[in-house]
């Protein structure tokens, strides 16, 4: 049993059946990501002042990647045409490098662009604490010039305080050993701490080691363990190479966009930061803020859907291809259904391209 | 490329290759299996969905109870994220986290996976490739996946009544912070708790959803048979036409909102967490959650309704197109307003994605915004009275057959005529200030659904069992579940009212025993707790009436009165086809002639005159090249 129209175009509509299909698809994606988009913009209007951050992100990657997808847009387009002029060979050739430009997106994103941002430390100031980091934050020249206040000091956290005093000593000598963590200072007997962190990822990890146990004599082994102290390591203050907005903060520059962006002195004095002073902290990740948690789920959304237009391409390079040679016509409207697919994956990302890298 | 057309015509079956038992029923890519799927699991759903609230309804009419028999095996099953002992040690005893969660779930599966499946997708997936004339759907392998990918769904869903935790408690609203907060602790698993599968669920579900609808609206624009114009189409084929554009245009945002509520949950991100806000909420190590704040309850709730009111009117349109099929068949005459009919229901379909906000009077929006979603809910209510009215109409100066699948569908004009009609009130925000979240509310939606869409699907069912399995139903069974099934659900409902407008509130545990102006003023003679009697007792009744029907609708596969392939003399193109119809559905080329409701023509000898047959006058159609069929 064979399904009308799924080669030849319907008279009536002058359409074959996978191209009104991936229209309606697209369609729906539209509403997809027009809600995440519509998300972004209500979060944003009803963001708290100086909570939204700007400029974090690197604008040459962001330029690059824009160029590879364009690149890959016209790519598929040639791969189409090839087949449709029945030149199988053009067609793998054009095929293969939509295929590498996809991937070198991807690959870009995820060794480039994510990774330093699980990094990078961010530790929001408590409101009422925030004069006594105004060398940090200069708020006062932010009020001056009508801004809105900067509430977070961000930059690489060097190392964190801990009161160690009802931690499980075995359980904390076999994490910095298995984290190859250095401790660098030792006092009050050994009940506080100075560790020296690669990541906040570390320091969130501390916090969670485990407490002595108080009921050593309980016969019970799961209740012996409910007795342990919680929490059994306490963060008491981050040690932290800032960033050159809170190096520098009455200057301005810091906080725009640039193509090249700014570096981090690593000569900076650290600051000292008190864990009290602290209302939440973490790395650049999507629990960080509602910005950051809004970047990561829509590239990240995108990046699914540049995967699977990859994943999609592959198949019809590879495996799919056979089809050419008993219905290339077939062939071309797989690929271009693919392609049109594949076109809007580039029109979401002209999209996110500005508003989050350029604005 | 012309090479390829003009070859030998086969005959459906020759090209059949014999396919083994798991890709002929379980994984296959007919749209008639795949109905039948969709059809089953729908029907099992809201026969769970209905078992989840009966539990409720016997904790509200008899508050601190333990469940009777059964209390004992329910507290085994569920465990005690739902049941706990009473007082005095009785096991089966429905706990607050418990009545949540049945609550909860009662509407997540009732309307994502009973009516929807049901109504839209085993009906549609069937009847509308046959009343088009095609020979499937436009992609029957995306309809597979549609199916396994709703099925995971439907696992997910029903696992998570299992989880350490129970399942969601939050509504089937799934409002944050509370959604953001609940169902986790200490021994609770941070991924596979019940909200957290209640997300990942409906993110399958959705997606089920989403290519189901691409599939319909491809198929209704492109496989419909030579001769079958847009406006020869049976009503049932618009009303899934539109419905499948509101599931395609209105899903995603919940989509993605689910996306943002599941980041909350799991990568503790704040998209619905508000600054400031305290809870009480540890993770599963003990340690106190902690949220970065700046987010928006207020984003979730418009993201949740601007999909779940086009919702609400896919649960209805399906059954809408299904009633009309029935009367116009039983009527033996044409539908009265067919074109009105078509353009009410796009106008419908336009409207309902302006109206979302009336869902949310209580959020303190401004005036202007408040007036723009009242005037719009207005609105919308004209094009739902010209379709009731149309179909009203149509019974006019008929020639009525009470068969069964015709009570059910006149029963449900003046049902859904009073869900419809006390929905008016709810549009003006000043009168939803006082009615929301009452039992005014459940009384108003329940009535559109349950003596609305499920009456559509039960004459659907029966109405359209011979096709599917070549045997009709027994009538008189189905009469007596007619009958006993209107009485109780009217039992159930119609008190409802009544306790919403004393103010009885929604979702509380005791059923509003705390409250001296519930519990004591009495209300057309009983006070509002006493009406809870009367609405449990007669869900219980309601539950026994579907005895018949159960025992009717598989007695009958096998001992059915056989038929042929048209016992209702109806004039669509689907009783033109085998019964069942065969993979590939026709044995003869198809042509159409008329229009779908050639009833009782003047002149003619049957009262009836098929789509396919064509005028005495006629020219022989020319087969052309892009209509064969290879």
């Amino acid at each position: 049993m064979q399904i009308p129209y799924e080669v030849q175009a319907r008279p009536d509509t002058g359409l074959y059946n996978a191209k009104l299909g991936i229209w309606l698809f697209l369609a729906s994606e539209v509403m997809l990501f027009g809600g995440l988009f519509s998300a972004y913009v209500f979060l944003r209007l009803g963001a708290e002042p100086g909570l939204w951050p700007r400029g974090l992100l690197d604008v040459r990657i962001g330029t690059f990647n824009t160029a590879i997808l364009i690149l890959s847009s016209v790519t598929v387009v040639l791969a189409w045409a090839s087949l449709k002029m029945r030149k199988f060979n053009e067609y793998r050739k054009w095929m293969m490098l939509t295929i590498i430009c996809g991937a070198a997106f991807l690959f870009i994103k995820l060794a480039f662009e994510w990774p330093p941002k699980f990094s990078h430390f961010g530790a929001f100031i408590r409101k009422d604490k925030l004069a006594e980091y105004e060398p940090y934050l200069g708020n006062e020249y932010m009020r001056s010039k009508k801004l809105e206040p900067r509430l977070e000091i961000s930059g690489h956290l060097h190392a964190v305080e801990v009161d160690v005093e009802n931690a499980d000593p075995a359980a904390l000598g076999q994490f910095l050993e298995k984290r190859h963590l250095k401790v660098l200072k030792r006092e009050d007997e050994g009940k506080r701490l100075e560790v020296e962190v690669h990541s906040p990822a570390d320091a969130e990890a501390l916090g969670r080691v485990l407490g002595k146990i108080t009921k050593p004599d309980e016969p019970d082994p799961r209740m012996r363990e409910a007795s342990r102290t919680l929490p059994g390591v306490k963060i008491l203050a981050f040690e932290v190479q800032p960033d050159p907005a809170n190096e520098d903060p009455t200057n301005e520059d810091n906080e725009k966009p640039h193509f090249n962006p700014r570096k981090r002195n690593p000569l900076a004095d650290l600051i000292h930061i008190k864990a009290g002073d602290v209302d939440t902290w973490s790395a650049f990740v999507p629990r960080h803020s509602t910005y950051l948690a809004t970047y990561f789920m829509i590239t990240g959304l995108h990046g699914a859907h540049v995967l699977g237009g990859v994943l999609v391409f592959c198949f019809l390079w590879g495996p799919g291809a056979a089809l050419y040679k008993t219905n290339p016509e077939h062939l071309a409207n797989r690929v271009e259904v693919a392609g049109l697919f594949w076109h809007f994956v580039d029109l979401v990302w002209i999209f996110v391209f500005p508003l989050f890298y350029l604005l | 490329m012309s090479a390829h057309v003009g070859q030998e015509r086969h005959a459906p079956h020759d090209d059949h290759h014999e396919l083994g038992w798991w890709r002929t029923y379980i994984f296959s890519t007919d749209h008639k299996t795949i109905g039948i799927q969709y059809g089953l699991t729908g029907l099992a759903f809201l026969f769970l969905g209905f078992m989840l609230m009966l539990v409720m309804r016997w904790q509200l009419a008899h508050p601190g109870q333990p469940i009777p028999v059964i209390g004992g095996m329910l507290q085994a099953i569920f465990g005690e994220a739902a049941f706990s002992r009473d007082a005095l040690g009785r096991m089966g005893m429905l706990t607050q986290d418990g009545y949540n969660s049945f609550g909860a779930m009662h509407g997540t599966l009732m309307v994502f996976f009973g009516i929807v499946p049901a109504a839209f997708a085993a009906f549609g997936n069937f009847v509308v490739p046959l009343q088009i004339g095609a020979p499937d759907m436009t992609f029957p392998r995306l309809n597979m996946a549609s199916y396994w990918s709703f099925f995971i769904s439907c696992v997910l869903m029903v696992g998570s009544f299992f989880v350490p935790g129970g399942a969601a408690k939050s509504g089937w609203t799934s409002y944050p912070p509370l959604s953001g907060v609940a169902d986790m602790g200490v021994g609770i698993d941070p991924f596979w708790n019940g909200q957290s599968l209640w997300l990942v669920g409906m993110i399958f579900n959705i997606t089920g959803s989403l290519l189901g609808a691409v599939n319909f609206i491809a198929t209704i624009i492109q496989l419909r048979a030579p001769g079958m114009t847009w406006m020869r189409l049976p009503f049932f084929v618009w009303a899934q036409f539109v419905t499948a554009f509101l599931l395609l245009l209105a899903f995603p945002p919940l989509e993605a909102a689910g996306i943002m509520q599941t980041m909350d949950r799991l990568f503790g991100c704040s998209f619905f967490m508000p600054t400031g806000l305290i809870t009480s909420a540890r993770d599963a190590m003990g340690h106190a959650a902690q949220w970065a704040g700046g987010g928006s309850p207020l984003l979730w709730q418009h993201l949740f309704w601007f999909l779940a009111h086009p919702e609400v009117y896919v649960l209805i349109l399906p059954g809408i197109g299904i009633v009309a099929e029935v009367i116009a068949n039983n009527t033996r005459k044409p539908l009265y307003g067919y074109k009105a009919m078509v353009g009410a229901i796009f106008v419908l379909g336009f409207l309902s994605f302006i109206v979302w906000a009336h869902h949310m009077y209580m959020t303190g929006m401004g005036a202007k915004v408040a007036a723009f979603f009242q005037t719009t809910t207005i609105i919308i209510s004209i094009p739902s009275v010209i379709l009731l009215t149309a179909l009203l109409i149509s019974l006019w100066g008929g020639s009525i057959r009470f068969t069964t699948p015709m009570l059910f569908a006149v029963t449900f004009l003046p049902q859904f005529g009073i869900g419809g009609l006390t929905g008016i009130p709810l549009a003006f925000n000043a009168v939803d200030l006082y009615l929301h979240d009452t039992y005014y509310i459940i009384a108003h939606f329940h009535y559109v659904v349950a003596p609305g869409t499920i009456f559509a699907i039960f004459a659907g069912v029966y109405y359209w069992f011979p096709k599917a399995t070549g045997r009709l139903m027994n009538e008189t069974l189905g009469k007596v579940h007619f009958w006993t099934t209107t009485i109780f659900i009217n039992g159930v409902f119609m008190p409802m009212f009544l306790q919403g407008m004393a103010g009885v509130h929604r979702r509380w545990y005791d059923g509003g025993a705390a409250f001296d102006l519930i519990s004591k003023v009495p209300v057309f003679g009983r006070n509002s707790l006493e009406w809870n009697v009367v609405s449990s007792y007669s869900a219980f009744l309601l539950a026994l009436a579907q005895l018949p029907f159960i025992f009717n609708f598989f007695w009958s596969i096998w001992k059915g009165q056989k038929v042929g392939r048209n016992p209702w003399d109806a004039t669509t193109l689907e009783w033109d086809a085998p019964s069942p119809p065969p993979h590939g559905n026709f044995d003869k080329e198809l042509h159409v002639y008329r229009g779908p409701y050639e009833y009782s023509v003047p002149g003619a000898e049957k009262d009836f005159t098929p789509q396919t047959e064509a005028p005495a006058d006629a020219p022989k159609p020319q087969v052309t090249e892009a209509v064969l069929v290879k």
